[in-house]
């Protein structure tokens, strides 16, 4: 048998070639951001600032609002100008601080400690929570709760994930190549403060010389090993990476820790490691802006809050044609209305399409029970009969066919010939009853 | 950004955004495409009249289809294919004899296609929510209805226009009537028997017969993933074993079971009927269950039935259990130490 993987999945063609060549750039700084105060799980932000006043640039402006929170930062030096709900990229108003960028770029002071690794793990552990780091995978989980797992759940092994799953995607592709060392830097923290000595860096198969970069950068790391994985969607999804890098399967509705293990997305790491390093907040990321219908795709340095429209200009604009925007990748994102949403701490990247490459689906057949979505589900469900339940509504039936397992990766609707919105379904199915 | 591509309106979706390019119609046109050899084979022995046979099951079941979307005031969805493969299966479960035997049997294959399409598909919600094989249960009615007309069969000719082909008795029914050694007889020997069987040089309905061309169809649709070898598999293993145990004269364990696998409906009905989406369990154990079932119930009815010929009668009889099959037996939720059953998904 060939490389690590998990039952299920699909094979959808990974375009990856658009941006994969395009090494890690930085956008202008953006003459406006939008910071969400709420662009993680948890609960939303506090606002530390009020109208008017002069912030810099990695100075917190909002504080963390509870246990499974993380503060927000200034991405520019300026002055606030308001702070109002604008849409995020799920069309939900959230409320956010707008800061007008002096142009001055100027820092806030940050504490340097270059003995890093000689901190405790209490240490590190409040510096990654005062950067405000959460999960850049996509689901933007606050870090410091990961790092925080509570004492009946014995933590032993720590999983980097550099799958980068979905297609089209290379945000996390360019940093392993660009930034190994940092990352494996970031590992190291992460297994320090867990107190575990066993680490993993998954990768897709489909990144050769990213797998060979990272095993080049964990030479002479104790504990540490790279594993590449077999190129499948959702590879990247916490519970199959887990599934392909130690063969554990993490029970149903369960978390990672249930099997001893946390898992954190390489840029992740890499933010680790510069708060840990640099005392440096997270206040920027990589964004790859891609797609047919986009003139020059690029992995772009992008600051939080900077907009989408300033992203799509950095990449030459759009191609003639180009029909939707999507926030994230195609399997997953989401379609945006407005290119003045701004970048926030989950996004992973920004893809255009064309017309050409547009499925219209607001057409779709009734289910034939080919049962190809089985094939294709990594958590073992049956999609089809969610869709149909779902579709008649009957919600507390779809329960019994473990509706809540489902973590919408879509792979269901990908494979699915009679064009069925599976995803969405499940989403109102879960929307209407109680877990 | 200039101020035209602000305005600009975005499509806005839910994810995924990207979906592969099979489709429903794709399927069912696949599936069709596979029946080409079985169907050329029953032309080459059974002449014009069963091409007639055949189209005219082909079109009634569309223009059904189409008239019953009209009254009931939807789109179309006539193209999709679905109501060709319906027709052109039932077609294929037809003797070619309706045509020749006399001219007033031709109104069977349209009231066929009527039941086929209008009862057991539409009225029961269309598309996706027949509980039975539309196919099998025109053909069903039909052999109810007229049992005569429905089982005058034409001996296979070579010759194209030889439109005043001698009836026959199909292999089955020699079998039933008057055992193994007649059928042998008739043949001449055991090998040219099993030959004939196997190129479809035979009496039968027209696409039947020959089990060499139903078996590149099948293992076409195999190779392209468009159904698994659970129920073909499970289905002729099952009943190859019960013929051979129970199908002999001389006690146990002296069948033929080469001769059941490949005369009557088996090889369309394992490859083809059976394996019918809609119809049959949707999870990998539910499908052998009733791949079992579907192989026992055949040679029951053969050996000890009433019928010459059970594949039908098995195959809408394990239909009414298919849902019942797929509420036993669930998949296998990821991480989950044993299959969830009802009770334990619903705390």
């Amino acid at each position: 048998m060939g490389l690590a993987t998990f039952r299920g999945g699909i094979h959808p063609p990974d375009k990856k070639a658009l941006a994969a060549g395009s090494s890690i750039t930085d956008v202008k700084p953006p003459k406006i951001i939008i910071v969400p105060l709420s662009q993680h799980a948890g609960a939303p932000c506090k606002p530390l600032v009020s109208i008017g006043q002069e912030v810099k640039k990695g100075e917190a402006i909002g504080e963390a609002g509870g246990f499974v929170s993380a503060p927000v930062h200034a991405s520019v030096s300026g002055k606030v100008v308001a702070i109002a709900e604008f849409p995020n990229a799920m069309g939900r108003m959230v409320n956010s601080i707008v800061i007008e960028n002096d142009g001055k770029e100027e820092w806030t002071t940050l504490k340097d400690s270059p003995d890093y690794m000689n901190l405790s793990a209490e240490e590190l552990k409040e510096k990654v929570k005062a950067a405000g780091i959460v999960g850049l995978g996509g689901a933007a989980f606050p870090t410091s709760v990961k790092l925080s797992p509570p004492k009946e759940k014995p933590i032993n092994t720590v999983v980097i994930n550099g799958a980068e799953c979905e297609p089209y995607l290379t945000a996390d592709y360019r940093l392993m190549l660009e930034k190994p060392r940092e990352i494996v830097e970031g590992l190291k923290i992460l297994m320090k403060v867990l107190n575990v000595s066993k680490g993993y860096i998954g990768i897709e198969n489909n990144k050769p010389d990213a797998v060979k970069t990272m095993k080049d950068a964990v030479q002479g790391a104790p504990g540490i090993e790279v594993i590449a994985c077999e190129v499948k969607y959702p590879q990247g999804a916490e519970k199959m990476l887990i599934k392909a890098c130690v063969d554990r399967e993490v029970p149903p509705r369960g978390l990672p820790m249930d099997v001893g293990v946390v898992v954190q997305n390489v840029g992740t790491a890499l933010a680790i490691y510069e708060a840990a390093r640099f005392g440096k907040p997270l206040i920027e990321r990589v964004v790859t802006v891609t797609g047919e219908g986009i003139r020059e795709p690029k992995n772009l340095m992008a600051r939080v809050g900077a907009k989408i429209a300033d992203l799509i200009e950095e990449a030459g604009g759009f191609k003639d044609g180009a029909a939707k925007v999507i926030a994230g990748g195609p399997m997953m994102g989401f379609a945006i209305a407005s290119l003045d949403i701004p970048v926030t701490k989950g996004t992973s990247g920004i893809l255009v399409m064309p017309e050409a490459e547009i499925e219209h689906s607001e057409e779709f057949g009734p289910c034939i029970r080919c049962g190809r979505c089985i094939g294709a589900c990594a958590m073992g469900l049956q999609p089809f009969m969610l869709s149909i339940l779902g579709e008649i509504g009957h919600y507390e039936e779809a329960k019994e066919y473990n509706l809540f397992d489902c973590f919408e990766c879509g792979s269901c609707a990908y494979v699915c010939p009679a064009k069925r919105p599976i995803v969405q379904l499940v989403r109102l199915a879960k929307s209407m009853v109680k877990p | 950004m200039e101020a035209t591509k602000k305005e600009q309106n975005f499509i806005v979706s839910v994810s995924p955004h990207v979906k592969s390019d099979e489709t429903t119609s794709r399927i069912m046109w696949t599936v069709s495409i596979a029946l080409l050899p079985a169907l050329l084979s029953g032309l080459y022995f059974f002449g014009p009249k069963a091409l007639f046979v055949t189209l005219l099951c082909i079109i009634s079941s569309m223009i059904f289809e189409h008239l019953y979307f009209r009254i009931v005031e939807k789109k179309s969805a006539v193209g999709d294919g679905s109501a060709f493969l319906t027709g052109l299966l039932l077609g294929m479960n037809m003797p070619s004899s309706l045509w020749s035997v006399s001219p007033f049997t031709i109104h069977v294959p349209i009231v066929a296609s009527f039941v086929a399409i209008v009862i057991t598909k539409q009225l029961f919600g269309g598309l996706g929510f027949n509980v039975f094989n539309p196919a099998l249960i025109g053909r069903a009615f039909a052999l109810i209805s007229w049992p005569k007309a429905m089982t005058i069969w034409s001996a296979p000719t070579a010759a194209f226009f030889a439109m005043d082909a001698k009836t026959t008795a199909t292999p089955l029914g020699i079998l039933k009537e008057e055992g193994v050694t007649k059928l042998i007889e008739v043949f001449g020997d055991k090998m040219s028997l099993y030959q004939q069987l196997f190129t479809g040089h035979r009496a039968g309905s027209i696409g039947e017969t020959s089990a060499i061309a139903l078996l590149i169809g099948g293992l076409f649709l195999l190779a392209k993933r468009y159904i698994t070898w659970h129920i073909p598999v499970s289905f002729l293993g099952s009943a190859a074993l019960m013929a051979w145990v129970m199908g002999g004269k001389g006690g146990l364990f002296t069948g033929d079971p080469i001769v059941h696998l490949m005369s009557g409906g088996m090889m369309l009905g394992a490859w083809f009927m059976a394996t019918d989406y809609v119809t049959s369990p949707s999870m990998k154990t539910g499908q052998i269950i009733f791949g079992v079932g579907c192989g026992l119930l055949t040679m029951l009815i053969r050996l000890k039935g009433g019928y010459p010929e059970g594949v039908m009668f098995a195959i809408l009889i394990m239909n009414c259990f298919a849902p019942l099959i797929d509420r036993g037996f669930r998949s296998k939720v990821f991480g989950a130490v044993k299959p969830a059953t009802a009770k334990e998904g619903s705390k």
